[in-house]
Order: structure tokens, then C-alpha cells, then sequence
């Protein structure tokens, strides 16, 4: 079986303008949507108590309001959860109780208020400090992924590929999280695993690339450098849709069959993986381009051993 | 062309076969359990076997089976019902004098746990339980021990006949006024002498004259190192008192404790238990003033006015002898002469000679206990903003008299009932944290969502690798199959390193084996898309599996290297469940180098090595 044939070459960097100007477009929404509606931050940056509660029959979230209320918890949210029979209450800091005693309270609320049995599912309650420190770390961790990377692709590369990838990935981070911003999906500590993740696969895609043009450079006598990234596209364009139909297979799965908890994360990943391999084809190779490569940049360096063996 | 030597064909053998030895013991049931140990007071041996038989079959409770290690009594139950039952059962029959945990087993076969196959630990997320991250409050620990250096300054100076003016503290330092230069330089000497892990100096303030000792930067990281530690030990022992199996109590970062607690169904009460603060100080009564004078609002100067436990008022000596985290031990029992109830007390070194210089001095006077604890709470400023207060709770829960000098050993006796005497004995123990403590982070999950979790972490691996094989195997025939082999090798050799390192599996990680799954076919289809290159560029069907391997591999270490880096940083700075899933991601990128380059070669090879193939399945 083969999906794409490869007798009629598609020229990928012909089109580059026009996904350029898509890149840039979505880039700029995605900023403009962080910067004035911001990221709906989960608890485990913000700070704050939550209890997920399962009911045996369908949860009236009316009635779970009026229960949480007349306990003095007026602030609480509740919404439900995956199924209707699962609620999610966030609840505020009060001043007469500690965070810690919050949840217990809320939940003995709620369980004298209902009719059948209700089960506590989940707590989750995160200070402030270690919220702040958790969104420090999280930066920071990104930021330490992409300067490894950079390093190791300069290094088995060379310095035009080292930023093309890094403005691949920054491409395909602010896109992600643009995404997330612009339909105010909640962003939580998996979601920020996933972007991580991101950062791997989409990276990976673009080494693969990179790799065939390094080859390529090598070994096409002729040729204009566009024409030798083309042909490199070509070549590794099955290759590309096969590995991402393969993972977003799972991702599929994972965001069908994982349950509630995990939607974020299974979601984030396939956003990413969708934009990173959009971008490994034209934003990293388009922008190798532009950062002028040449035949001459890609020669092989001499034998480390001779040059060596010529000093005295 | 195309054969491996048959070392290489035996060491992915061997690998394969290892990784499902060691997979294997995941597919056991896991029984709930309940491990009963012995304590100082009695051990486990074969009537305390016989006696917990005799006692769950009296009470109808059926045992799956029952292991004894020599100190240890492992029993297994058919269903948690039987196992809370029998927790009760075994409470009153074997009281206080044994631990028991309940906890999950897995009935392996000997052979199995003769290599030391276990299945993976599951996270909290995926069991059930409770996690907690604790904050230790170092400034307090700090100023602690400030304190403890001006009362021992304000000692040497007495002993050494120095009048001073005051001795005042700071954040980290200490400052004795001295009225003349004279004085102030004998006292810096003195000072300097005695502790020499302080920075001394001398100042001019005026017409004061000053000796200032400061702590360095290296004793106060001592002292916050000993603060964590000794919070660890006394929060040790309290989750071991509450019988839970498997607990983690572990440091993390400078200032903070994670403890995590399997299968904990009332997580109000171990909040209670963590979070309730306490240390203690022992100082003398003041029996020169009037109690009701410092009432009326005229406290005496060195001394402080206490509440009892039932609000009487009560006068205390400023100074402190002992606190709380020099007790090394307290325990309840009779007092051999009177055999009414006492609490003996055991102090460290440094404790106990200040104790023996107090009570040498002072015998026929009281003594007093008093309890401090730390709660932290909330309220609203004028702003409408949470501000955080610590709030502190004094009070004096015994006052004795002392009868004889004493120093490391001591009993407190006088105490109205044994209960009272355990109670106390238990404050005692209790205070003995070196700094107060805040839970900043709590995780519960209860046992039904830990359950739905596996299920439905379980459903979507396999869902996923299925719908992976079968487009692997529809796209390239014969090596897709052969793809999927290496797939499901690799499924099982990321559950073996898991299991042999006996890794913690959660949510995330299992979210991490998924895409593992999908991005390990990514090296098989870089290799077979070469093959086929090769192919349609004319040449032989060997020559063109030899190349697509040599050629695609530069290529797959390269890109999984990328993706090493990413999951190495995650892991670095991840805390909990990211850590979960880089471990996972990191683990299944090698395990899929390994099956998607060197397995599926060797069963190419096996296929196809050194035949006439005038085609290939691809």
C-alpha cells in the first residue's frame, strides 16, 4: 500500500510565502489572544482547592449550589465532570478555615445535603507559593529544553539548522498554547507536560528533515538550494504523514478513552503534533533558507585525524 | 548478506525473554492485604500466628493465605470487605502491642519472587490516596535557635561575672550591650571561647558598648538541615503509628516534605494529624510574685504569664530550660516506687546538662510544661485580600515539682490517670519538631477514580497500539508485521524496566507510554521508507534492506536524542506526575531503539538473510 506517490515532486518551498504569512497570522493571533485574554490557568498554578464528588444518580448542579451556599461556601463553582453523575467544585479560601479543613468542610456539606451516597473522588488543593513556583519551574524547563537543543543541533549540524529548529519550536510552543489561550481551555500541569512532549516530537520531525538535507546538500551535484530542500521534502514527506497518522492514532485514542483528567494533555499533543509537523516541512526548512545555506556549508569537515597529525 | 552472528541474535533473544520474566508479575492479581508487625513491646512469632487464625475464625473472617517471614505476618484476603473486617478483628485481638497496615499483595509464585520480579508500584493516582506537600518554616527554626543562643549567652555572661546591659536578638544574630569597653572586651573573648561556630565582633554604639555574634550562613543551613530532619523523623512517626502501608516520606528541595499515603480513606484526619504543629518548653514557676498582680496587667520582668489547660493563670520564669526538640524520647508507664502513672522523659546531651544545672539549683520548686503550637490561618485585610497569619497556642500542660536533681533521664510523675500520663507522653513526643510545618499542596484521590484511571489508562494503550499495528500492518505487509512485533516487545520491555526499577506508575506515565507507542514506529518507518527508496532506485532487495537500516540510522539517533534531551529536562524540573511521564517517555525511547533497530533486523534477517528474493512484502 502506498499513499503518496511520488512521480509528480510537490514543491514545498514555492509556497513558502504563503505559509509564511499563515505562520506569521497565526503567531500573531496567538499573541495578541495571550496577551489580552490570558491562559486559563489550572490550580496547579493559581493556587487554589478543588473537590471532584461522584454521585450514584445524575447530579442536579442546582442543588449541589444551594448545598454548597448554605454551608457559606457562596463562591464555590460547580460544574460537571466527564460524566453528569461527576461534579468538580472550586472552592474559594475563606477566612475562618485553613485549605486544608476547605475540602473536608465542603464535602461533609455536600454529602449531608444529597439524597444517595456521595464518594469523594478527588482533592486537590495547591498554595499559592508553590503555584508560583510551579509556573517559574515550568518556564525555566522550557527554556533549558530549547537551549539543550539548540547545543546538540548546532553541534551535529550546524548554527543556521540550531535556529531554524529553535524557531520552529518556538512557533509550534506559541501556537499550541495560543490555541489554548484563544478558546480558554484550561491549562494545567499535564497540558504543560504536553507542550514539553511537543517540544520532542515536533523536534524530532525536524532533525529527520534536516538530516535528508544535510544528505542531499552532500550528495546532489546540482541544483539550487531550494530546489535540494524540495527534493529533501519529497523524500521524507511519507515518512513525515505516516509517523504523525501513527501517533495522533493514539493520541485519538488517548483522548477518547483516557477519561476527563487527561483531555488537556491528550488535546495539547495533538495540536502540537498537527503545527509541528506543519512546521518541520515549511517553517524549519523555510527558514534554513532564508538564513542563506549553501552547498559549501554543508561539505563534510575534513578527517579530524589529518588535521590533527599536521600540527607538530 | 543480510545474517546477524548468532551473538546478536541470542542477546535480543535473551532481552525479549528477561523483559517478559519481568513484565509477568504485572499480570497477577493484587490481593488486599493486611501486614501485622511487631513493635518494642512484642514481636511477631507462632502463637501471635496462631492467635490471629484463631481469632479470624471466630469471627468468620476467610483467609486467602498467610505468609510468615520470621518478623513479619502477611495475610491475604479474597475482597477489601474481608480485609477491613479483619482489621478490626485483629485490632482487638492483639491491641496495641502490634502494627498492622493494610496494604495491596501480589500472590506471586516462588519462582517469580526468587529473581526479585515485582510488579510496578502505581502512583496515588492510579491506587488511591493521599499526597501532601509540606512546608517547613526555616525562619522559625532559625529564630529558634537565636533564642537559644541569647539564653545560653546570657548564662556565660552570669557564670563568668559580666555585667551586661541587655542581651538582644536579631534575625540571625545576637547583641550584648556592656556598659564599659573593658567588660565588653573580656565578654568577646568569653564569647568567642564558648562558641565558635558564632561570628563574634565588637561594636561602639555610643557609649555602649557591643558584642555582636552572628550566625553564618553555615549555621543556619545547619540548622535548617536539622530542622527538615528532624521534621521527617517526627512525621515518620506519626504516619507509622497510624498503621499505613507503604508510606512516602521524603525530602524535597530545601524547605519542603512530601508525604504520600496509599489508600488513606480519611483524609481529614491524617491533614489533622500532619499539620497539627507543636513544641514544648519546660520552665520554672515563678513563685516570687503574685499571680494575681500579672493578671491585673503587672507582669514581673523575667517573667511571662501562661494559662493552664483549664484556664488557671500561672507564672513562668522567662528563661527556658529545655525545648521540645532536645527531647530525644518520652514514653508513658508506672512509677516503680509509687506505681502511680509517669511519663519518663529522655533529653540529648546538651539538654540534659542545662536540665541538671536548673534543677540542682532549684529543687523543691515547680516546674512547668509548656505546649506551643503553631497554627496557620486565613483572613481578610481591609483590602479584601487572603493574607496568611501564623497564630501561636500557649499553654501549660503539666506542673511538677522537683524532687532531686536530674539531667539525661527523667520522670514527671503526679498525673491523674494512665491515660493522662500517654497523653502527655505523646505531646511530649510530639513537640519535638524543631520548626513549624504548613501543608502548601494536597492531593487526594479517592480508591473509585484511581481505579477508572488504570482502566481507562489501560483501554487507551491498548486501543492505541491496535489501531497502530493495524495500519502498520496494512501499510507495509510483511515488515509492518514485523514493526508490530517489535511494537509489542516494546510495550512489554518498558513495563520490565518499570517493574525492575521498581518505578512508580501514574497517570502521566501511562500518557507517556501511549505516545511512546505512537512515536516508536517512527524509527521503522524511517527504515522502511528507505528500503523502499532504495528499491524503486533499482537496486537488489538485500542490498536495499542493508541500506535502509545503515542509511536510516544516523537519522533515528539523531531525532530520538532531540526527544532524550526533552524528556531529561522534564524530569529535571518536573515534580510528581511530570516526573511520571518523563520517565516513561525517556524509558520507551531507548526500549524502542532497541526493538525498532536491532529486533526487527534480527527477524528481517531471520525472514529474508541470505535468500534469492526477487521482491520484498514492503
Amino acid at each position: 500500500m502506498q499513499l503518496f506517490k511520488l512521480n509528480r515532486a510537490i514543491d514545498f518551498m514555492g509556497m513558502r510565502k504563503f505559509a509564511v504569512a499563515l505562520s506569521v497570522i497565526l503567531m500573531l493571533v496567538a499573541i495578541a489572544s495571550i496577551a489580552t485574554r490570558g491562559m486559563d490557568l489550572g490550580i496547579d498554578f493559581t493556587g487554589g482547592t478543588l473537590i471532584e464528588v461522584g454521585y450514584q444518580q445524575s447530579a442536579d448542579l442546582g442543588k449541589v449550589r444551594d448545598a454548597l451556599a448554605a454551608a457559606g461556601f457562596q463562591d464555590a463553582t460547580a460544574q460537571h465532570f466527564g460524566t453528569t453523575r461527576e461534579v468538580l467544585v472550586n472552592l474559594a479560601p475563606r477566612a475562618d478555615m485553613s485549605n486544608t479543613e476547605l475540602s473536608d468542610q465542603a464535602f461533609s456539606a455536600l454529602k449531608q445535603a444529597a439524597e444517595s451516597k456521595v464518594e469523594l473522588r478527588r482533592v486537590e488543593f495547591v498554595g499559592p507559593q508553590v503555584g508560583d513556583e510551579l509556573t517559574e519551574d515550568g518556564g525555566l524547563a522550557m527554556l533549558y529544553a530549547l537551549i539543550g537543543i539548540l547545543i546538540y543541533v548546532a553541534v551535529r549540524f550546524e548554527y543556521r539548522f540550531a535556529a531554524g529548529s529553535i524557531i520552529a519550536l518556538v512557533h509550534d510552543v506559541l501556537i499550541t498554547i495560543g490555541i489554548f489561550s484563544l478558546f480558554q481551555i484550561e491549562f494545567d500541569l499535564p497540558v504543560l507536560a504536553a507542550v514539553l512532549a511537543v517540544i520532542g516530537y515536533s523536534l524530532n520531525d525536524t532533525i529527520v528533515v534536516y538530516d535528508r538535507i544535510r544528505e542531499n546538500f552532500r550528495k546532489m551535484r546540482k541544483g539550487t538550494p531550494a530546489e535540494i530542500i524540495n527534493a529533501s521534502l519529497n523524500q521524507t514527506f511519507s515518512r513525515t504523514i505516516m509517523t504523525s497518522v501513527t501517533t495522533l492514532l493514539v493520541l485519538c485514542a488517548l483522548f477518547v478513552l483516557g477519561g476527563e483528567i487527561i483531555h488537556g494533555f491528550a488535546l495539547a499533543l495533538i495540536i502540537g503534533v498537527v503545527v509541528g509537523t506543519y512546521s518541520s516541512i515549511y517553517v524549519a526548512s523555510a527558514a534554513v533558507l532564508a538564513l542563506g545555506i549553501s552547498k559549501a556549508d554543508m561539505m563534510p569537515v575534513k578527517k579530524e585525524g589529518a588535521d590533527v597529525d599536521a600540527r607538530p | 548478506m543480510n545474517r546477524y552472528p548468532i551473538w546478536k541474535n541470542l542477546l535480543v533473544l535473551v532481552i525479549v525473554l528477561t523483559g517478559i520474566l519481568y513484565a509477568a508479575p504485572n499480570l497477577f492479581d493484587q490481593d488486599p492485604a493486611i501486614e501485622v508487625a511487631g513493635t518494642r513491646r512484642a514481636n511477631v512469632d507462632q502463637g501471635t500466628v496462631a492467635a490471629v487464625q484463631d481469632a479470624l475464625k471466630t469471627a468468620g473472617v476467610e483467609i486467602k493465605s498467610l505468609d510468615f517471614s520470621g518478623t513479619r505476618l502477611l495475610l491475604r484476603f479474597h475482597d477489601p470487605e474481608s480485609q477491613l473486617k479483619a482489621k478490626d478483628v485483629l485490632s482487638e485481638a492483639l491491641g496495641d502491642n502490634y502494627n498492622q497496615a493494610l496494604t495491596l499483595s501480589t500472590d506471586l509464585p516462588g519462582w517469580l519472587r526468587a529473581i526479585n520480579a515485582m510488579p510496578m508500584n502505581l502512583g496515588l493516582d492510579l491506587r488511591g490516596g493521599i499526597h501532601v506537600l509540606i512546608d517547613v518554616d526555616m525562619e522559625a527554626a532559625v529564630k529558634q535557635s537565636v533564642e537559644r543562643y541569647a539564653g545560653d549567652i546570657r548564662t556565660l555572661m552570669r557564670n563568668e561575672k559580666l555585667r551586661y546591659v541587655t542581651v538582644s536578638k536579631g534575625d540571625a544574630s545576637v547583641s550584648i550591650k556592656f556598659r564599659d569597653a573593658a567588660v565588653r572586651d573580656r565578654a568577646l573573648d568569653a564569647v568567642s571561647d564558648e562558641f565558635r561556630d558564632l561570628d563574634v565582633t565588637a561594636r561602639d554604639d555610643g557609649d555602649s558598648f557591643l558584642v555582636v555574634a552572628k550566625l553564618g550562613k553555615s549555621v543556619q543551613q545547619e540548622v535548617s538541615k536539622f530542622a527538615l530532619e528532624q521534621n521527617i523523623t517526627t512525621l515518620r512517626n506519626r504516619v507509622n503509628a497510624l498503621g499505613v502501608a507503604e508510606p512516602v516520606i521524603q525530602q524535597q528541595g530545601q524547605r519542603r516534605i512530601v508525604v504520600q499515603l496509599p489508600g488513606v480513606q480519611d483524609p481529614a484526619r491524617i491533614k489533622d494529624l500532619l499539620s497539627a504543629t507543636a513544641t514544648l518548653e519546660y520552665r520554672l514557676e515563678d513563685t516570687e510574685h503574685n499571680v494575681e498582680d500579672a493578671v491585673a496587667g503587672r507582669v514581673p520582668p523575667g517573667a511571662r504569664l501562661y494559662r493552664m489547660r483549664d484556664g488557671r493563670p500561672v507564672l513562668l520564669k522567662k528563661r527556658v530550660i529545655v525545648t521540645g526538640d532536645q527531647i530525644t524520647n518520652a514514653s508513658s508507664g508506672l512509677d516503680q516506687r509509687s506505681g502511680s502513672p509517669a511519663v519518663f522523659v529522655n533529653l540529648d546531651g546538651p539538654g540534659a546538662r542545662r536540665m541538671r544545672n536548673v534543677t540542682s539549683d532549684n529543687v523543691g520548686k515547680p516546674m512547668a510544661v509548656v505546649f506551643i503550637e503553631t497554627r496557620y490561618e486565613k483572613y481578610q485585610d481591609k483590602d479584601g485580600n487572603t493574607v496568611k497569619r501564623k497564630r501561636k497556642v500557649e499553654e501549660v500542660i503539666s506542673i511538677a515539682t522537683i524532687q532531686e536533681p536530674f539531667g539525661k533521664r527523667f520522670q514527671t510523675t503526679g498525673l491523674d490517670s494512665t491515660e493522662e500520663a500517654h497523653d502527655l507522653a505523646l505531646l511530649l513526643r510530639a513537640g519535638a519538631l524543631a520548626a513549624p510545618i504548613e501543608i502548601v499542596e494536597e492531593r487526594t484521590i479517592g480508591p473509585s477514580l484511581g481505579a477508572d484511571n488504570i482502566e481507562q489508562g489501560f483501554n487507551s494503550v491498548v486501543i492505541g497500539l491496535i489501531l497502530v499495528m493495524i495500519f502498520m500492518a496494512l501499510y507495509y505487509r510483511t515488515f509492518g508485521l514485523v514493526a508490530d512485533m517489535a511494537l509489542a516487545v516494546n510495550l512489554v520491555l518498558i513495563i520490565a524496566v518499570l517493574s525492575m526499577l521498581q518505578a512508580t506508575l501514574t497517570l502521566p506515565g501511562i500518557a507517556g507510554i501511549v505516545l511512546t507507542v505512537g512515536m516508536a514506529v517512527d524509527a521503522n518507518v524511517l527504515i522502511f521508507e528507505r528500503i523502499r527508496e532504495e528499491i524503486r532506485n533499482g537496486n537488489t532487495p538485500q542490498a536495499s534492506i542493508h541500506a535502509g537500516y545503515e542509511k536510516a540510522l544516523s537519522t533515528i539517533t539523531d531525532a530520538n536524542i532531540t526527544t532524550l534531551i526533552a524528556a531529561a529536562v522534564l524530569f529535571s524540573f518536573g515534580t510528581g506526575p511530570i516526573k511520571g511521564f518523563a520517565v516513561t517517555l525517556f524509558i520507551g525511547i531507548l526500549s524502542s531503539m532497541f526493538t525498532a533497530i536491532i529486533g526487527t533486523r534480527s527477524v528481517i534477517n531471520f525472514i529474508y538473510g541470505g535468500k534469492r528474493l526477487s521482491k520484498l512484502s514492503i
